[in-house]
């Protein structure tokens, strides 16, 4: 009986030793959860789910505390990456955070530009150049569309403008399908 | 001709051919006309850059626009006159988009560019050197899909076999057969050229049993040539034979692996019309400014195949061949099977245009009412890329995209066979082209977004950081004025030796130089 007792206990304490050395020799950094979250939005950084940016917001969904319907730039694409990744059910988006736009680029009108250097200090992606009094420009292809850029433009410089469709980006349309048997 | 054990490929389909009515005249030539527009971006790759100015006076074959990528080709004038404009203007695609083009009015003179030279001996020539006169000519695949030859060309070594693909399997499309009756010698000079350049033994030009006549010129011009590195071989018509792909396995009963390329498995393949240019881009240091389309369909008065000068209006090229008759409804550029409606026929000619189809209402229905999947597995039967096409439906339908690929959606060659398989007219093809460039697009987002997320971090880092500086730029300050209020000594000491430093500067008077604080 006192053998049986003390022969369990030994594989408890070797399996608890075991568990906690790969608990310490094996820590995995940071939060990976968050990372694959992170992964799946469109990083435009524009704070239109209501958080600081794309990885606040990834935070949040793995702590519970937001919905995954909060990403407009993402869009239903998004919606469902992330209903598959978390094992939930897709849902419509949020119409409180925004509705689904094509995606924009901002455009700087440069002749009225005063150089106050306000949508520099505004882009979370550091996509505008330009200096103190000096005119500024935007780079289009690191630009993301967010639109926090616009409003703090004293003189209402900056406009959205949708990327135009290209050779290179056109894409063929889904077919519209007027299934006979499901019109009926 | 020898007759070797051919294999077949899996499923495709037995269509009717179609192309009689313009395969009885010979190839015909028509005027250049009036202006000439030419894109600078017809093929897979980056569009290439305008070397002319609007004004300038261009000579037929002088290169106007050079390749800004490794994949690309130049772009030459198919006749002398002047540049009037480079600008955006449609461009035969699916899409019905404008893009940039070269505009040329021409001056009728067609005076000759001759800064390539002709080559009579090319003998001592090596690989790069004849690639080099072929990207210099600005050669693309003239079969349809207009991928530049010389980057084919630089496709690796010890090959075992080229291939020269005449199985025009299309309905309708019918200028490589005219192009093997009328200009064999030609296309055999340039699978000579190809043999050297990258140091192939053999040679097979394939062309499909219903064309006795280009089957008789080539062996014609083989026997002329005497070079027993060349052999044709006569191939059963069974669409889409033309695939490069189906003919590999057809000729030789291999498969070029998925993600592959036939290099990979020691095959080259190239149109017999590419062979041709490659002839006339070497030997005669002529660019390619010129192509043979077919032209026909029940909407025009007389079918037949013109050699035209790239950038000539589509309308230009039907009215040579008798213009419209009264039933034409639709313009197709492209065959029956693979090709796309144009939207008018001012569209130009491009190298890719192989073949433009007025078609009647009759010879192209609307489709029936799309029906249920019915998952009969006709199309899986049909598939020559051996895909479950049903399957691939069923995703891209309800776009649930991201399982195409492991279904090997990137391996449907677009051929169209399931569409015709269908029994219930669902339109296959066009749902698997909609999933791969929305596929492509989600990747590119990717990349976008991945820099995106750089830069972000990188802009999060540098805030950090210089708020960290200034906090302890604070720090050091506020500890040196408490470390100076603590000893009052040290301080007295450093008001006298400030007043002392005034004191001074003021003995020094005028004969110093000035202070700053002065």
């Amino acid at each position: 009986m006192i053998a049986a007792v003390a022969v369990i206990a030994g594989i408890a304490l070797l399996f608890g030793l075991a568990l906690g050395f790969a608990a310490v020799r094996f820590r995995t950094e940071g939060d990976p959860v968050v990372d694959r979250i992170d992964a799946l939005l469109p990083q435009t950084q524009c704070g239109q789910c209501s958080f600081a940016g794309c990885r606040p917001y990834a935070e949040a969904i793995a702590a519970g505390t937001a919905d995954i319907n909060r990403c407009p730039p993402g869009g239903e694409a998004t919606i469902r990456a992330l209903a598959d990744l978390l094992e939930r059910d897709p849902k419509p988006l949020d119409p409180e955070s925004g509705e689904i736009k094509p995606r924009t680029v901002a455009v700087i009108d440069e002749p009225l530009c005063i150089g106050c250097t306000l949508c520099i200090q505004a882009c979370p992606v550091d996509a505008i150049l330009g200096a103190g009094k000096q005119m500024h420009t935007v780079i289009a292809s690191e630009c993301t569309g967010c639109e926090l850029c616009v409003a703090p433009c004293p003189v209402d410089c900056i406009a959205m403008v949708e990327e135009p469709v290209t050779l290179k980006t056109w894409k063929w349309p889904r077919p519209a399908e007027p299934l006979a048997a499901e019109r009926r | 001709m020898k007759q070797p054990g051919l294999w077949r490929f899996h499923g495709g389909l037995k269509l009717d051919a179609r192309t009689a009515r313009a395969t009885g005249d010979q190839i015909g030539t028509i005027p250049v006309p009036p202006q000439l527009v030419l894109p600078l971006s017809q093929h897979v790759g980056q569009p290439a850059e305008p070397i002319v100015v609007p004004g300038e006076r261009v000579l037929c074959g002088q290169p106007i626009a050079r390749p800004s990528g490794y994949v690309g080709a130049k772009v030459h004038a198919s006749s002398s006159g002047t540049v009037v404009e480079i600008a955006n203007h449609p461009v035969p695609h699916p899409s019905g988009l404008a893009a940039p083009c070269i505009v040329i009015e021409t001056d009728g003179l067609d005076e000759r560019w001759t800064g390539y030279e002709p080559l009579s001996d090319y003998a001592a020539l090596t690989g790069p050197e004849l690639r080099a006169r072929v990207r210099a000519a600005g050669v693309v695949g003239l079969g349809g899909a207009a991928f530049p030859t010389a980057v084919k060309l630089g496709a690796g070594s010890g090959l075992k076999l080229l291939i020269l693909n005449g199985a025009e399997c299309e309905p309708y499309i019918c200028c490589d057969e005219l192009l093997l009756r009328e200009r064999a010698a030609e296309v055999l000079a340039g699978a000579q050229i190809l043999l050297q350049a990258l140091a192939i033994p053999r040679c097979v030009i394939a062309i499909e049993n219903d064309k006795p006549l280009a089957l008789e010129a080539l062996e014609l011009a083989i026997a002329r040539a005497a070079d027993p590195r060349l052999e044709v071989v006569s191939v059963p018509a069974v669409y889409p034979e033309g695939g490069e792909r189906q003919l590999i396995k057809v000729l030789t009963g291999e498969e070029v692996p998925a993600r592959g390329l036939p290099p990979d498995i020691g095959y080259l393949c190239h149109n017999v019309g590419t062979a041709a240019a490659v002839a006339r881009a070497v030997l005669q240091g002529e660019p390619l400014i010129s192509r043979i389309v077919t032209v026909t369909g029940d909407g025009v008065a007389g079918p037949r195949n013109v050699d035209v000068r790239l950038g000539t209006p589509i309308s230009a090229l039907v009215q040579a061949c008798g213009g419209y008759t009264g039933e034409a409804a639709h313009l197709l550029m492209g065959g029956a099977m693979m090709g796309f409606p144009l939207a008018d026929d001012s569209l130009p000619v491009i190298k890719g245009t192989n073949c433009i189809v007025v078609a009647s209402r009759e010879e192209i229905r609307p489709r029936a009412p799309v029906m249920p999947c019915i998952r009969c597995g006709e199309c899986a039967e049909v598939c020559p890329a051996q895909l479950l096409p049903q399957q691939l439906y069923w995703h891209a339908r309800s776009d649930d995209l991201e399982p195409l690929d492991d279904y090997h959606l990137f391996d449907c060659i677009e051929c169209g066979c399931c569409d015709l398989a269908c029994p219930s007219q669902i339109p296959l093809t066009q749902y698997f082209r909609y999933a791969k460039t929305e596929l492509w697009a989600r990747q590119h987002d990717r990349v976008r977004s991945d820099l995106a997320r750089e830069r972000f971090e990188a802009r999060r880092d540098r805030l950090e950081a210089e708020q960290a500086a200034r906090k302890q730029r604070l720090e050091e300050k506020a500890r040196a004025a408490d470390e100076a209020r603590g000893d009052e000594q040290a301080r007295k000491a450093m008001i006298d030796a400030a007043l002392e430093r005034v004191q001074a500067r003021r003995d020094a008077g005028a004969s110093g130089p000035p202070g700053k604080d002065e």
